[in-house]
């Protein structure tokens, strides 16, 4: 078998996909056009101001780690549909300055190499596999010293 | 305005009760408040009844008897016991009605939680992703609390040592076998930096207790409790709160606990320094850490000292979770709170027996915390 493996993002218009050079991967959040309040996932109505005039608003790839847990056992399914094979990970919230702090699953599942403060980025990865071999992926924040420059 | 006292209370064992329905946990718990009040229940006028997971538990009238009375469910997270308490006593205060109760009663599947996030305005992914867990909450709170404010994870095994140890001594607690805080170290990490035995589980119980007006309860007890203060509140903007995708950037927004807590306080003209015994929401040996200083009881900080030199044990400056709390008696959503209520109450008469605490209690303090954001606290005094 040499097909390549198909991928899809688990929701639509959750982040910009399929991501490329002319397309970078960005969350995709709402801006509130009577308040400004910014939201993630995007929101047709505004929490702060109850307006419901809101713009697409594509948020920074790059944050710092606000704080985290790990996830040591597998969720109940449903409504988690990981693979069966369960492996930990770990789940921040990651804050996006001047934005919004965003909860996401984190790269690294070693509580010791996490640190609050420390600088992330946003990135893909794949949950899940499905029957056909297709790919589920979702955003995730990983750390940005990992870059090699 | 009328005063509303507790003079009945009753309790149904927390646990695993195969076979058992929900209503029937219920209906024991109501006729111990009944006869604990020493009233009848043709008497009572009317009600509050809270469960999760049971859709009408107003049918528990087919168990107790059909006398017409309103008694209204009431569904409101882990706050539904708080808010059943705050109405069955508002409907004393405001002349509704001389002699009221308030029931909680719940039976839950074993494990963690497990719902469809759209039940909670969530979308699907969330869930999908293993994201809709509100253990991931608890661990993240008490994460970077203990980051800011240099709580250790000796103080987390410390909490859930002593909440075990008092269940130990509560014949009606779902976990009774005392553990030291090396044992509930070594458990294994569920969510960074919380362990097994740091959580509390969903199980089953009911609680019951019956409210009268002040002015009438010599008739029923010499030992009346007083309803000092309800107070329930929501989450505001800003707030870190369970099951949150995200919430904005600025400055720090107080928690409902604090909210609802300064607004109990002030009703009741009673300061956290009058406080004798307090039953405090702990799913997890943490949420009790960071309750402490959101109910106003300690400083953000001072729960490393104060844990480590023994104020929250029986015994204690100030005892916190005398029967056990949630770590030991597990959490039948809409009974919890009234199971607090009833330890407080049996703390105020001195009836608690082995856990009694010494001297001669006053006040009496209980706090709830839940999804999606919603903290109820009482305050009682005799």
């Amino acid at each position: 078998m040499t097909t390549r493996t198909e991928q899809l993002p688990v929701a639509e218009d959750l982040f910009t996909w399929p991501p490329g050079d002319d397309n970078p991967l960005r969350l995709i959040g709402s801006e509130c056009a009577d308040c400004g309040l910014v939201s993630f996932p995007a929101a047709p109505a505004c929490v702060r101001c109850a307006s419901t005039e809101s713009k697409r608003r594509l948020l920074a790839d790059r944050g710092t780690l606000w704080t985290y847990t790990t996830q040591d056992f597998r969720p109940p399914s449903p409504p988690y549909d990981g693979p069966e094979a369960f492996e930990p990970y770990a789940v921040g919230y990651v804050e996006l300055p001047g934005e919004l702090l965003v909860e996401a699953r984190l790269t690294e599942p070693d509580p010791d190499k996490l640190r609050i403060g420390q600088p992330m980025r946003l990135t893909l990865v794949p949950y899940t596999v499905r029957d056909d071999g297709t790919e589920v992926v979702t955003f995730a924040f990983t750390p940005a010293e990992e870059e090699t420059s | 305005m009328t005063e509303a006292v507790i003079i009945g209370v009753g309790l149904h064992p927390f646990g695993r009760f195969p076979g058992k329905p929900a209503l029937d946990m219920g209906a024991d718990a109501v006729r111990l408040a009944l006869a604990d009040a020493g009233v009848n229940w043709p008497q009572i006028q009317g009600g509050y009844i809270g469960s999760y997971e049971v859709a009408n538990p107003d049918a528990i009238v087919g168990r107790l008897g059909l006398t017409g009375i309103p008694l209204r469910g009431v569904f409101n997270g882990c706050a539904t016991a708080g808010t059943a308490v705050a109405l069955a006593a508002r409907a004393i205060e405001t002349g509704e009605h001389d002699l009221t109760i308030a029931i909680g009663l719940d039976k839950h599947p074993r494990g963690a939680f497990a719902a469809d996030p759209s039940v909670a305005g969530i979308p699907s992914w969330y869930g999908q992703t293993g994201l809709f867990l509100t253990t991931h909450f608890f661990g993240m709170k008490i994460n970077r609390y203990m980051h800011e404010h240099g709580i250790s994870h000796e103080t987390l095994a410390r909490v859930a040592s002593k909440n075990f140890g008092n269940a130990a001594a509560n014949e009606k607690a779902w976990r009774r076998t005392p553990l030291t805080p090396e044992e509930v170290l070594a458990s294994p990490v569920l969510n960074y930096p919380l362990r097994q035995f740091m959580y509390c589980g969903p199980n089953e119980g009911a609680a019951a207790i019956v409210l009268c007006r002040a002015d009438q309860a010599h008739k029923y007890t010499g030992k009346p409790v007083r309803v000092r203060a309800t107070a329930l509140r929501s989450r505001r903007l800003g707030a870190f709160e369970v099951q949150s995708p995200s919430f904005p950037v600025g400055e720090v927004v107080d928690s409902p606990t604090v909210d609802a807590s300064r607004a109990a306080y002030e009703s009741a003209g009673i300061g956290p320094e009058d406080v004798d015994v307090a039953q405090l929401q702990d799913t997890d040996a943490g949420s009790e850490v960071i309750h402490m200083a959101e109910n106003g009881l300690c400083k953000d900080g001072e729960q490393e000292r104060l844990i480590a030199e023994g104020a929250t044990a029986i015994g204690g400056r100030l005892p916190v979770n005398t029967d056990g709390g949630l770590l030991g008696n597990g959490e039948p959503i809409g009974a919890s709170g009234l199971r607090q209520i009833h330890e407080i109450v049996l703390q105020l008469r001195g009836a608690a027996g082995e856990r009694q605490i010494p001297g001669t209690p006053r006040v009496g303090y209980t706090h709830l915390y839940g999804a999606p954001g919603a903290s109820a606290v009482t305050i009682l005094s005799t």
